[in-house]
């Protein structure tokens, strides 16, 4: 009940700061000097990477968590924010291809290395399902999906950093340790869309979590009730049972 | 880079494409509540499989609490008028 209550008011706070960000970007912060009103997909496209990317790695954060206490629900967990994290991660990609040909004519570039590299982590995250599907038992399924989401995850800030490193920019850096480039309302902007899509991340994963709960609850409750037949006649799943 | 040279789109072209890339955020949300409004429908339906399963089950192994039938009568229990007059 007190689950239910407090993902009503992550929706509630979800809702509010996705409002409020909106907001900003369409009446709040000034139009780009270079790119003008198409620079406004900025707002949506780069939280919804680095949102899909922390994923990633809470993901494998998770991970580490079940293969140190053995207990399933750590595997549920990083099974959930990785989903969601390519989910996240396709729509960043759909999103950058359309700011790509508007502001470069092209709906992509095989020579930018931060584009390459965010497709290479998605497709390297895109294994993760069809690898769980493969393995039938349940203990084996959640310890191999555990051990490759953690090698994914370690992948991620490693791959971060070769591209910062790496020189052939056609992404300008806007985004620094040492403050970046962006103007006062543009940042104010930034980082509410960043916490709002964060929070829609939030929101989605517990309500997806509450939902495979409920589902792996009521399989029990075949199991212990009907016997296992009943439940092996139930399809094969990638989601942990 | 020729790209970054590129000169900002007018605003009625650049609205499409900002329009676009909002719309595949509603898209993906529209997308991913129908999926899970289905699988919350599917595990309802699984719910009330499992619980007219063991009704059925119960009604087998126990008949007499099959609704409908008649509760069996216990010593002490009050008989009503008819029924006492045939115990006489």
């Amino acid at each position: 009940m007190s689950h239910a209550r407090g993902l009503r008011g992550l929706i509630f706070a979800t809702i509010a700061m996705t409002m409020a960000a909106l907001a900003l970007v369409f009446f709040y912060a000034p139009l780009d000097a270079d790119q003008g009103f198409v620079q406004k997909i900025f707002y949506i496209h780069v939280p919804m990477a680095i949102v899909s990317l922390c994923g990633f790695v809470l993901g494998a954060l998770l991970a580490i968590g079940h293969l140190r206490t053995g207990d399933r629900k750590w595997d549920l967990r990083s099974y959930v924010a990785i989903h969601m994290s390519l989910i996240f991660g396709v729509a960043a990609l759909i999103m950058g291809s359309i700011w790509a040909k508007a502001s470069w004519g092209h709906w992509w570039v095989w020579d930018d290395p931060t584009l390459v590299s965010f497709l290479i982590v998605l497709l390297l995250f895109a294994t993760y399902q069809p690898l769980r599907f493969a393995i039938e038992d349940p203990e084996r399924q959640a310890r191999y999906a555990s051990v490759f989401a953690v090698v994914a995850g370690a992948f991620v800030p490693l791959n971060f950093i070769a591209v910062r490193l790496s020189q052939g920019f056609v992404h300008p850096r806007v985004l620094t340790l040492t403050g970046g480039n962006l103007p006062g309302s543009m940042r104010l902007t930034f980082t509410v869309a960043v916490l709002a899509v964060a929070l829609l991340f939030a929101t989605l994963c517990i309500f997806e979590l509450s939902a495979k709960r409920t589902r792996i609850e009521l399989r029990r409750l075949r199991r212990e009730l009907l016997g296992d037949d009943a439940v092996a006649a139930l399809r094969r799943s990638a989601a942990p049972s | 880079m020729t790209l970054l040279a590129a000169p900002a789109l007018p605003l009625h072209t650049a609205g499409k494409y900002v329009a676009g890339a909002y719309i595949v955020l509603v898209v993906m949300l529209v997308v991913y509540v129908g999926i899970m409004a289905l699988r919350t429908s599917r595990t309802r339906r699984e719910l009330s499989e499992l619980r007219q399963e063991l009704a059925d089950r119960e009604v087998r192994e126990n008949p007499a609490a099959a609704p409908g039938s008649p509760a069996p009568v216990r010593r002490g229990d009050r008989l009503a008028e008819p029924e006492r007059e045939v115990a006489r």
